[in-house]
């Protein structure tokens, strides 16, 4: 039962920003809020779940690595904590451009737990605070303060909604559904009503994980076993390469086969899925094995890749075969698989509905459009992920922080980071299941690399005031020599002489016919930056970087290598995309004034004056992104645009 | 990329007078010197010469260069004076549009001219009724203009590169459940094929035969007058059915026709009449639809019958709408004469007989003449219709060349999917589609992601 009123009390200290739950999203939020100054409370239901990773056991992979990195770039602490707390890692995609590459870890959860808890509470200004929060209390449409499951009354200029999957959480395998949270934790039953309260639409998502399995039970002669790359690559631009060289643990890959299709078939009928039990929608890109049976029928077998949880724990998660058939199934289903044959399960798999909001409710800097100084971040939002909701976290922190200080709050574009892109995404188009970040989506991902975060989001971080002067300074140096480099690059030419050709020999390059420049030899795809060294007479780029007051020599070089053969061998293409963001930024300048009234702009078509008048676009750029909004409506726009600024 | 400087036929669209086409933007010029033959072209002056494309001369012209912003749009604008023909104006559009410019939206050129402050703000409305006005034809005849079966190709060939991308996509979105090494050779294969069949568009856009060109002349007439006759001795073969029953042509039927090099666009229609017959209404009411929006009328008077008010409303309808009125079934006993008629209406008249095929000929004639005296002209829109299909179909070309060169060079499979989305791009705004969420649905449809 909820507090009565005679419970209700109100607590006086002062807080700045309140940040309801501690996941991904909340972590990130609560630090950033509290590191830019103001005091800082962050609810969790669970002091022990700080920063739980309910699901995979890893951090990154394709498009989400990046996200980690710009979260980094801009002052982040995600990045850091996996970089201590990793016990495998790979670049995912290394054979293809570098707009792919993509770093993934495999985590050591109760490390990663501990870790992030630690950051918590030793940050100033930041206080952990165990209390289910069951309203959000305003006045006049403005947040003043939340409410406890047990009555007391916290006041705050800001709060931010970061409740991932606890509201009105249901956990379901086959007949058996439970009123909990991921994990067996205590599911938010309140606040829901409390937000719908203030007008807030809710949907319905739904998610599932898979079984995990005791490793002593695993026959792993039966898979192949997955290593680590040799040389990791750290997430964070602060961490020294040199401290993540560890030895690493292994994963395992194995296959299910048409007896484990035949089982899941057999059953099918006893699925939530199927049997209606679950109303809530799933992501289609991580369907669970039954769905994968089901749709792609005419594929024998499906991939699955056993992974630990951690250095000290026995348990195994089975990647890939999420799914919500009841228990009996499940055993059956896991030990057909190859080398699963006798497994003994820890955890069942189940599959998690929870309440989400259509984020179309917010501006792009994650406030509420109809309610001042509530914001929200993470899968509440209706995305899915550890690296989308953490982005979405830090970038919600940012901005309620710069909104209580009276500065001007900062979105990230579409042409500036992967975090720009799922923001837009989230607050612009429809959505009808779990958002997840995908290279896809990013229309400008040569520019937007995981290699060159820092260059374009640590401005963005050290004016917020969140990176240090040094850290910048730091970049600032390293831009400089990259560009003067690949100047110096593109002005050396060199001859067809004997050393040059028996280099070129060497690495089976077209001999030179006549004078080329070193520039144009990195391009070919065959060639390097490193590899022309011999021929490159006048480098001195380790000089270069020991004149600026760098410690770390090495990383810096290494770096500047990386760039310069990035900028040197994909100019064209980069170019092209520069030219193209060029044309974006445009429509993205033109800001919508607050209180345009789209009723009296004639020849607008209905559909797009219902629609701009719901979603109120901030700029023309959003405006062209929402469905039923035509290029015509846009001119009309523009043009009445103009007429009302004279 | 989407080019920044725009091209587009000044004046009507008929065979008389001077034609211009006007180009405005940054580099304006730099396109023009390229094309132009003559004196060094400088600024507020009249040059006199030649545009070229290659090696070929296309016409004798006057270029006016306006420096921005003393110009209409405010933008450097250059502007071609040529002689008036169709063939010829187009023909210049062509060719700046395939140095560099870009077909102008509709109502681009005042929309630009607006937003750089040369019109002042009571002139606000009227360019966004302009805008919206011309993107309404535009958008109907953008599609409704393509012919079936080019629609249908590129429908296909987006659907193939769409395919190819997602496959792309899902590989570098989920390395490790889905290789896409090795996989340009086989692209290379696809992308072959459908540089060929873009290869086709482009000649079938050459040749006009991509979208339904020419003068939008629309057949009307009471029930069973004989326009579908009519059609048929026109095209030369059976292409309605004719019987003697009322009634019988219940939707439009399309033929598109050459009279002595003029295209025409005919449309047969369901004959009007007030009728219950509710499928037989939907046709009569298109038919109303078409009329209101043909460069002509041909009306077929049956004077074998007396007039009644079905012919009443279809004067109506005609009002001053360029037109010829046809007397059919000559070769029948005659009751309507040309005299009675023009007591309602006043346009050219010829007796005819369809079924005996008497009276085309001086149809013909009329026709031609009308045409080359500048009476009617084609709806400019239709045209440019055609050059901004073309110029999106070469951009898909040009981005599916540079998917080969990437393959060529090795380059990383993630490259052939920039260019591929570009060439899928193009080929969208032909058919009237975005790319929006389709590149994810079909990742998600078409392919098993993991985890």
């Amino acid at each position: 039962m909820k507090y009565s009123a005679n419970s209700v009390w109100e607590n006086k200290d002062e807080y700045d920003v309140a940040v309801i739950g501690a996941g991904h999203a909340g972590c990130e939020a609560a630090l950033a809020s509290a590191r830019l100054g103001l005091r800082t409370i962050v609810f969790t239901v669970s002091v022990d779940s700080i920063a739980l990773m309910p699901c995979n056991p890893n951090i990154g992979g394709s498009s989400k690595g990046h996200l980690v990195r710009e979260i980094d770039a801009l002052g982040g602490e995600m990045g850091k904590v996996i970089d201590q707390t990793f016990i495998q890692s790979k670049m995912l995609n290394k054979s293809k451009g570098p707009a792919v590459h993509s770093l993934r870890a495999q985590a050591d959860k109760a490390n990663y737990t501990r870790t992030m808890r630690k950051v918590l509470e030793n940050q100033e200004n930041l206080e952990v605070k165990q209390a289910e929060i069951t309203d959000i209390l305003t006045e006049d449409g403005k947040v003043f303060g939340v409410q406890t499951y047990s009555g007391a009354i916290y006041k705050c200029k800001a709060a931010i909604l970061c409740t991932g999957t606890y509201l009105k959480a249901r956990c379901i395998y086959g007949e058996i559904s439970n009123a909990t949270g991921p994990n067996g934790l205590q599911a938010a039953n309140y606040l829901t009503d409390s937000l719908k309260s203030l007008g807030i639409e809710m949907y319905r998502f739904k998610t599932g994980t898979p079984a995990r399995i005791d490793r002593r039970s695993i026959d792993f002669t039966k898979m192949e076993e997955q290593f680590g790359d040799e040389r990791v690559v750290p997430f964070s631009f602060t961490t020294n390469p040199e401290d993540v060289q560890i030895e690493q643990a292994s994963c395992w890959l194995t296959y299910t086969n048409e007896k484990t299709h035949e089982i899941i078939r057999a059953n099918l009928d006893r699925s939530p899925l199927f049997s209606g039990m679950i109303e809530g929608t799933g992501p289609r890109y991580c369907p669970s094995i039954e769905d994968k049976v089901v749709k792609f029928a005419d594929k024998n077998k499906h991939q699955v890749f056993i992974e630990p949880e951690g250095l000290d724990t026995n348990e195994m998660y089975v990647g890939g075969m999420s799914s919500s058939l009841p228990e009996d199934v499940q055993y059956a289903m896991y030990r057909s698989v190859a080398g699963l044959e006798n497994v003994k399960i820890v955890r069942n798999a189940y599959a998690i509905e929870y309440d989400c909001i259509d984020a179309r409710q917010l501006m792009p800097t994650l406030e509420f459009k109809k309610i001042n100084g509530l914001y929200s971040g993470g899968q509440f939002n209706g995305s899915s992920g550890y690296e989308e909701a953490a982005a979405q976290g830090l970038i919600a922190g940012i901005n309620a922080a710069l909104k209580i200080l009276g500065r001007e709050q900062i979105v990230i574009d579409r042409s500036e980071g992967y975090i720009g892109v799922l923001i837009d995404d989230l607050v612009t188009k429809e959505s009808h299941e779990p958002y997840r970040m995908m290279t896809s989506r990013a229309e400008y991902r040569l520019l937007l690399r995981q290699d060159n975060a820092d260059q374009r989001l640590t401005p963005i971080g050290h004016e917020i005031g969140l990176i240090s002067d040094e850290r910048y300074q730091y970049l600032l140096d390293k831009e400089n020599i990259i560009i003067y480099e690949v100047e110096r690059l593109e002005h050396t030419n060199i001859g067809a002489n004997q050393e040059v050709q028996e280099l070129l020999k060497k690495y089976d390059s077209t001999p030179l016919t006549s004078g080329t420049t070193l520039a144009e030899l990195i391009r070919r795809p065959e060639l390097s930056y490193e590899i022309l060294e011999p021929i490159d007479k006048n480098r001195a780029l380790i000089n270069k970087c020991e004149q600026k007051c760098v410690d770390n020599v090495d990383k810096l070089a290494q770096e500047v290598m990386e760039q310069v053969n990035i900028n040197i061998k994909y100019d064209g293409y980069i170019k092209r995309q520069q030219k193209q963001v060029e044309q974006f930024k445009k429509l993205e300048s033109k800001k919508i004034p607050e209180d345009i009234d789209y009723d009296v702009i004639k020849s607008l078509r209905i559909e797009a004056v219902q629609k701009l008048k719901h979603y109120r676009p901030i700029s023309i750029g959003q405006a062209s992104r929402i469905s039923g909004v035509s290029p015509a409506d846009i001119s009309v726009l523009l043009v009445y645009l103009e007429s009302y600024r004279k | 990329m989407k080019k920044d400087t725009i091209a587009a036929i000044a004046t009507a669209m008929s065979n008389s007078g001077i034609g211009i086409v006007r180009i405005s933007g940054s580099e304006s010029l730099d396109i023009v010197r390229k094309v132009y033959k003559g004196k060094e072209l400088t600024d507020h002056a009249i040059h006199y010469g030649y545009i070229v494309d290659d090696t070929e001369t296309i016409d004798e012209v006057l270029v006016m260069v306006m420096k921005g912003p003393h110009s209409f749009t405010g933008e450097d604008t250059v502007e071609i004076n040529c002689h008036g023909g169709v063939y010829v104006v187009k023909r210049i559009l062509e060719t700046v549009v395939k140095y560099g410019a870009r077909p102008a939206e509709p109502g681009e050129f005042t929309k630009r001219a607006f937003l750089n402050g040369k019109m002042d703000l009571s002139q606000a409305e009227a360019v966004i009724d302009i805008i919206n006005s011309k993107n309404k034809y535009a958008l109907q005849s953008s599609v409704s203009q393509l012919k079936g079966n080019v629609q249908k190709k590129i429908k296909e060939i987006r659907a193939g590169i769409l395919y190819h991308t997602a496959f792309i996509e899902t590989a570098l979105d989920d390395p490790e459940h889905i290789s896409v090494d090795g996989y340009g050779e086989k692209l290379r294969v696809t992308v072959d094929y459908l540089l060929k069949e873009l290869e086709r568009l482009l000649k079938s856009a050459d040749n006009g035969r991509m979208i339904k060109e020419g003068i939008k002349t629309v057949i009307l007439g009471k029930p069973n007058a004989g326009k579908s006759s009519l059609l048929n001795a026109l095209v030369g073969e059976d292409r309605a059915i004719v019987t003697d029953i009322a009634g019988t042509t219940r939707d439009v039927l399309e033929e598109s026709i050459q009279l002595h090099g003029i295209s025409l666009n005919i449309m047969d229609t369901a004959g009007i009449r007030d009728t219950d017959d509710i499928v037989e209404k939907i046709g009569v009411n298109k038919a109303k639809k078409q009329a209101e929006e043909a460069d002509l009328i041909i009306y077929v008077v049956d004077s074998s019958r007396e007039l009644d008010q079905n012919d009443y409303d279809i004067i109506d309808m005609i009002g001053d709408k360029k037109s010829i009125i046809l007397l059919n079934k000559s070769d029948l006993t005659t009751i309507v004469t040309k005299d009675m008629v023009k007591s309602y209406i006043d346009k050219p008249m010829i007796e005819i007989s369809a079924k005996k095929e008497i009276g085309l000929q001086e149809l013909e004639e009329t026709l031609r003449n009308m045409f080359f005296d500048g009476e009617i002209s084609f709806n400019d829109e239709v045209y440019i219709t055609n050059i901004r299909h073309k110029t999106a179909i070469s951009d898909a070309y040009e981005s599916l060349k540079k998917v080969l060169f990437s393959i060529d060079n090795d380059m990383p499979e993630d490259f052939y999917s920039i260019d591929l989305l570009d060439a899928y791009e193009s080929l969208g705004s032909i058919t009237g589609e975005t790319i929006g969420e389709d590149l994810v649905n079909e990742i998600f449809s078409k392919f098993c992601m993991g985890k």
